[in-house]
């Protein structure tokens, strides 16, 4: 299957460079273009030094909650009487979120040289790829690309002639939303539920296995042999000031050239929508946008000329979460948009708390009976306040998830809402359930 | 319970990955190998993976029941899955799972009588730049009109 | 530990660093809700109604999984807590059931309880509601999932608390149920916490659901009668049956913790067998109903003509203190017999010699939860000592005590032990010295031991133990509610109250092989249990007794006893911590074993002084040594409080044979629990499930 878009010329192709070469995932050509330079240099380096050159790289997490990844490394403690791990968040279910899928299938090599150099940063000696496991066939080429890796001294002992060394292997998932949430991915990879764990303690303290566990996401780690290769500082310089680099930010929805493009932090949002992705289909509007997955609250057509990095998103009320944007035209249901997203949060909620997986169910039902046309006038003020009782309440961030884009719907399109209540012959009376 | 040479060798393998005292670990893909070979998650294959990795079979169960893609019944030989979430939705990912209603007679996790198609409605699959989008087993196809949803059925045997 | 300073609701108050803020305010008076948070429980932060105002925090904080720390400024009742709180009952009862008339636990629901304090009077819940048929899945366990709230409590107590794991979760999401370790059914010890810990009415008892209203009981603090360790369990009374057990309000040394035995196997109390009126031998041979006035005079008529030497009096393991008191004194004086004995079931005596000039080496059921480590010798303590083996995990899990196990067979301490060793009983002492290393380094210890270590190998041990260089306390195992009361008691052959010795007479074994006894008089006890013979084929038996046994079918009068149910006075249990037993019902036709003793004493036309259960632990109080010292305040309020039987030397020495635990399971003590209708419902293989 070959899976990646026509790049475009107005992107920064820093991490997806080798998307489209001949044989990209192969090592020979990774090590034609680059590959595992950025781990001979690391070789040389200090710990320090490596996580230093990454926290001068201002990158920040790409698994959704945009940590400062220098930072995380950083909180891995130095000495440690149990061994450290690396996990690599490969779980990419978020919805809107195809990229870490394309940087594996493309170039996992990127991937590998990426763990190792949290490896040498952290004084890991092994680790784990989850990856979802509808994502069956990119574990085998993973698989691949790791017996490559271990054939040609990049992995297992003695790792480029040095005392280095480090064992990787993929992990399957078996479809759950929910283990994509770091602490429930631990719980997941031990062969447990995937229910999240009580934080603290972080998994950089106690993560997998109850060790010292250095956890990113594929394309945090995919971005780092960049960074060493080029320097922090200019990484950094490609984005802007707190929000380093580039980002994959997967475009789908109602535009003429949906795919993933690795474009700058900061990058104009609708440059990106009207020219990369060629603008909206159909000749239609633009309505509305979700920035960085589903989680994150939608945006207005008029609040969507912003540039896209953390800070922005965050101050026009949404988040760049997982880089998954999807744009809709003016012919989009927002009434039935929140229906079908609450389905999928009461579909994964994991079930463990009380706002959570009481309250996507009651949602869920709502916004069902509202789009069926059984609505009443009271009912859309009772899914805001709902919402709202779930906001900041849950164990996990799957309760926000899941709160935040209904806020946000039902505030800004609750003439849709009032439009579907105006269908239902009763709406005005008081019918109350005794149950 | 026995399973093929290859998948026990893989069974033996994939033990070695993680720390010593923690082959529990194992228990999801042993899971995700075993259906895959076997068709659904058996009894037997719970009882099986508990001995083998000392759980007690409700322990095993506890997983079995939490994922999604682990099933205790058989699904068809070709299991069809249909993403209707936000990506696939916005392009035609709801008309196109009606349509697979309709063309097979089939509802959300239902399997054919004669046990070669099942269909079921799925969450994001990460395929929303390539949207709509189906699985056909582990197989991605991407793009998917309702003509083309016809070729690929229709391919199924 | 380093103290901080917190503000909880205005009050500065100190705490040490690092504790959970639920149990901060809880020690400062404030109640933080929760429903999944429980002490001594792993923490879950599920259930999100401790949900706290938190200075500088961005959000409301858990309170359950909160570490305080210095200067930290909580608000546990401002108006976004409260209505956090709303919402999550709110939450909660939306798909709960709202059938509380109905439903069993009703009056004592943590839910309701919690509903009624901040909860909202109107539903804004107008969907369907989820149902699912409710299961049953033992003679004892129903759940009914709809009800459930998910707290996780009942997985907790099963796995952590007993050791045992037979709850699970199942699904996701809303779709999350509990489920058993057998599919559709339990297999497990049958204890029955998962029921008592379950906030809501999910899990309901298949002995007490639909019996009664909780406010319709009377309750009765006493002591369970099934085994030696002591449990206290709150008797639910009503109409003068015993409908439930439970200890929920954690009185005793037991806190919460009943086994199977304890909080169902009362129900052998109103078994239809139990006897109900006197029986006398005719002339035809057949034990005939007979009044109680006819059959107290025959037998006063016949201990007064058969006094003496060769008259037999066995005693009881499961009657009280004062009764045993009473009866060796009735025996040694009125009816001038040494003959005196019980079925013993552990070297009790043999220890107390062995540790005879030292002090404060008996451990109490607290210092098994308390000691560094604890060395359990050739028992299965799981299945023969429920409360000590639950304490046993409960000090490894929360103080990680060295748990070291040598026994025959597969236990299962093994599963938390150190180090386990596995021993024939008869080299169990030569194996411990494996461990000498790792116990001489363990801080302390408690060492609890079988029936088969008697005699010589009794001192061994405790020569082993002093030799460890550390403190070492010693629990010697033995069976029923008061078996180590009766020893204490003098129902000795050759030891009196306080293991003073007297003039020797003949042991249990003997007065069964002698041909030549007059009488045989035994109470509660059932010597010839398993086809035994008496031996002195003329002897006049009488047999007090709560049922026909094998004894009472010999007897020439039987006369029916009250249970432990049935009367007041103290018991010493397996660790000699002295409590007291209180009546909660009477049966018809039966009478107190003090009682009867009284009445014979008269119809002798002799004087015990006055026959009630105060006045004789009074005279116990000032004559037995070990329990002059005993603290009666506490005895009296239900406490509970250890004798200290060592005073100087033993003169006893232990006959083999003469001593021989009946080794009863979770599901067995013979006797009793034979007539318990739910105990042999729920019989399982013992132990099977968790080896
Ligand atoms: C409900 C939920 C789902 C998540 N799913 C993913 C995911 O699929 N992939 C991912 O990388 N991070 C996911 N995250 C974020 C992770 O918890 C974590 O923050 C991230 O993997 C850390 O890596 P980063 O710092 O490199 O982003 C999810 C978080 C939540 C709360
Ligand atoms: S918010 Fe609660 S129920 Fe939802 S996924 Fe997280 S822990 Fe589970
Ligand atoms: S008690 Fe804190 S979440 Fe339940």
């Amino acid at each position: 299957m070959k899976l990646f878009n026509e790049p475009s010329p107005l992107e920064t192709r820093i991490i997806s460079f080798r998307f489209g070469l001949e044989n990209s995932a192969s090592l020979d050509t990774y090590l034609a273009h680059d590959g595992y330079k950025a781990l001979r240099k690391a070789l040389e380096m200090t710990p320090d030094d490596v996580i230093n050159e990454v926290k001068a790289s201002n990158l920040r997490g790409r698994g959704g909650a945009g940590f400062p990844t220098g930072l995380k490394w950083s909180f891995v403690p130095r000495a440690s009487e149990k061994p450290k791990y690396i996990v690599v968040n490969a779980d990419e279910s978020e919805p809107g979120t195809c990229k870490d899928r394309l940087l594996i299938q493309n170039d996992p090599h990127q991937l590998i040289e990426g763990v190792l150099l949290g490896a040498i940063a952290v004084g890991a000696k092994k680790g784990w790829i989850y990856i979802r496991g509808e994502y069956n066939y990119l574990i085998a080429i993973m698989d691949k690309a790791i017996e490559e890796a271990y054939k040609n001294g990049f992995l297992g002992k003695n790792i480029c002639g040095t005392e280095f060394e480090f064992d990787l292997y993929t992990h399957t998932g078996a479809g759950a939303y929910e283990c994509g949430e770091e602490s429930a991915l631990l719980e997941s990879l031990e062969g447990k539920r995937g229910v999240p764990r009580i934080r603290p303690p972080f998994p950089a303290i106690s993560g997998a296995f109850q060790a010292p566990t250095l956890l990113n996401n594929v394309e945090t780690f995919a971005s780092v042999p960049a960074i060493l290769r080029m320097g922090g500082a200019a990484y950094a310089d490609l984005g802007v000031p707190k929000s380093g680099g580039t980002r994959m930010v997967c475009m789908s929805g109602h535009v003429n050239k949906p795919g993933v493009y690795e474009v700058p932090l900061g990058f104009p949002m609708m440059k990106f929508v009207n020219e990369i992705g060629g603008g909206i289909w159909k000749g239609r509007q633009l309505k509305a946008i979700i920035p960085g997955g589903s989680s994150s609250p939608l945006l207005t057509a008029e609040e969507c000329d912003i540039p896209m990095d953390y800070d922005s998103i965050a101050k026009a009320g949404s988040m760049l979460g997982s880089g998954g944007l999807m744009v809709m035209d003016e012919t989009t249901d927002m009434v039935k948009l929140a229906l079908r997203i609450m389905r999928f949060y009461q579909h994964e909620s994991c079930g463990w708390c009380i706002p959570c997986r009481e309250g996507t169910t009651w949602l869920k039902k709502m916004l069902q009976r509202v789009t069926d046309g059984h609505g009443q006038t009271r009912d859309i003020d009772l899914i805001g306040d709902l919402a709202q009782n779930m906001l900041g309440r849950t164990f996990c961030p799957l309760g926000d998830a899941a709160a935040m884009p209904t806020i946000a719907i039902v505030k800004k399109y609750r003439n849709e809402f009032e439009a579907y209540v105006a269908k239902n012959p009763f709406a005005a009376s008081e019918l109350v359930s005794i149950s | 319970m026995t399973f093929s040479p290859e998948l026990e060798a893989k069974f033996a393998d994939l033990v070695t990955h993680y720390p010593e005292g923690r082959q529990r670990a194992a228990l999801i893909p042993m899971l995700m190998f075993g259906q895959d070979e076997i068709g659904s998650v058996t009894q037997e294959m719970m009882d099986e993976f508990g001995k083998r990795l000392g759980l007690s079979t409700m322990q095993v169960d506890e997983v079995v029941g939490y994922y999604s893609m682990l099933h205790k019944k058989p699904m068809g030989k070709f299991h069809v899955q249909v993403c209707t979430n936000v990506a696939c939705m916005l392009r035609g990912g709801a008309e196109l799972y009606d349509h697979a209603c309709h063309k097979l007679g089939l509802g959300h996790k239902q399997v054919s009588a004669d046990g070669r198609i099942s269909l079921e409605e799925v969450e994001c699959m990460g395929a929303c730049s390539w949207a709509p989008a189906i699985q056909v087993n582990y197989d991605f196809h991407h793009e998917v009109s309702t003509d083309q949803l016809d070729t690929i059925l229709e391919g199924l045997q | 530990m380093a103290l901080v300073n917190v503000t909880i609701n205005g009050v500065s108050v100190q705490a040490e660093n690092g504790a959970l803020l639920i149990e901060v305010a809880k020690q400062n008076g404030i109640e933080i809700p929760a429903f999944c948070y429980y002490e001594g429980m792993s923490l879950q932060a599920a259930c999100r109604m401790c949900l706290v105002e938190v200075e500088k925090a961005p959000k409301l904080m858990a309170g359950c999984t909160l570490p305080v720390a210095e200067g930290m400024v909580v608000r546990t009742e401002s108006e976004p807590v409260v209505k956090a709180r709303k919402t999550t009952l709110e939450f909660l009862l939306s798909n709960h059931p709202l059938d509380c008339p109905v439903c069993d636990k009703g009056g004592e629901c943590e839910l309701q309880d919690m509903t009624f304090k901040y909860g909202v009077g109107e539903s804004r819940f107008t969907e369907a509601k989820q149902h699912v048929p409710e299961k049953q899945w033992s003679p004892v366990v129903f759940y009914d999932a709809p009800r459930c709230i998910l707290c996780y409590r009942c997985v907790r107590v099963c796995s952590e608390g007993m050791g045992v794991g037979a709850l699970g979760v199942a699904n996701r999401g809303v779709y999350s149920e509990i489920i058993p370790s057998h599919g559709d059914h339990l297999e497990c010890d049958e204890c029955g916490s998962c029921i008592d810990i379950c906030p809501v009415g999910s899990l309901t008892s298949g002995i007490y659901r639909y019996k009664t209203r909780p406010w319709e009981m009377e309750h009765v603090g006493t002591v369970c009668t099934h085994c030696s360790n002591g449990c206290k369990t709150t008797l639910g009374v009503r109409n003068n049956e015993i409908v439930r057990g439970n200890n929920r309000d954690r009185s005793g040394i037991n806190g919460e913790f009943l086994c199977v035995k304890g909080r169902y196997a009362f129900d052998f109390n109103h078994h239809p067998e139990r006897l109900q009126t006197p029986l006398i031998r005719n002339g035809d041979g057949v034990l005939e109903e007979a009044s109680w006035s006819r059959a107290l005079k025959l037998v006063a008529e016949k201990f007064k003509a058969l006094a003496g030497p060769k008259f037999g009096v066995i005693g009881s393991t499961r009657t009280t203190n004062e009764e045993n008191f009473l009866l060796q004194k009735f025996a040694r004086t009125a009816l001038g017999t040494a003959n005196i004995d019980h079925h013993r079931s552990g070297d009790v005596v043999t220890l107390v010699d062995s540790l005879s000039g030292k002090s404060g080496q008996l451990a109490t059921v607290a210092d098994v939860y308390t000691a560094k480590a604890v060395l359990v010798i050739a028992t299965d303590l799981s299945q023969q000592h429920p409360l000590l083996a639950n304490n046993v995990r409960a000090n490894f899990r929360h103080h990680k005590a060295a748990v070291y196990a040598v026994t025959p067979g597969p236990v299962r301490e093994d599963k938390i032990a150190r180090k386990f060793l596995r021993s024939a009983e008869a080299d169990s002492i030569a194996a411990v010295e494996q461990l000498r290393e790792a116990l001489s380094k363990a801080g302390d210890l408690v060492i609890l031991f079988g029936d088969s270590i008697q005699g010589d190998k009794v001192r061994q041990l405790v020569a082993f133990g002093e030799s460890l260089g550390i403190p070492v306390k010693y629990v010697c195992l033995v069976d029923y509610a008061n078996s180590r009361g009766a020893m204490d008691m003098g129902m000795l052959p050759d030891l009196g109250p306080g293991y003073h010795a007297t003039a020797p007479g003949l042991s249990l074994h003997q007065m069964l092989a002698a041909t030549d006894l007059s009488a045989l008089w035994v109470v509660g006890a059932n010597p010839l249990k398993g086809g035994k013979k008496l031996a002195s084929v003329g002897a006049f038996v009488v047999v007090q007794d709560l049922f026909l046994t094998e004894t009472a079918q010999r007897a020439d009068v039987v006369l029916p006893a009250g249970s432990a149910y049935e009367k007041n006075g103290t018991v010493t249990n397996v660790c000699g911590q002295v409590q007291r037993i209180k009546k909660g019902i009477e049966t018809v036709g039966s009478k107190a074993d003090l009682a009867i003793f009284g009445l014979l004493a008269r119809g002798m036309g002799i004087s015990l002084g006055a026959v009630d259960a105060d006045t004789i632990f009074a005279e116990i109080a000032a004559t037995v040594p070990g329990y002059s010292q005993l603290p009666m305040p506490i005895i009296l309020t239900g406490g509970a409080a250890q004798t200290h039987p060592v005073n100087g030397r033993v003169p006893a020495s232990t006959v083999p044979g003469n001593i021989s635990s009946a080794r009863d399971t979770l599901f067995t003590t013979g006797s009793l629990t034979r007539y318990s209708k739910i105990l042999n419902e729920v019989l399982e293989k013992p132990g099977a499930l968790y080896r």
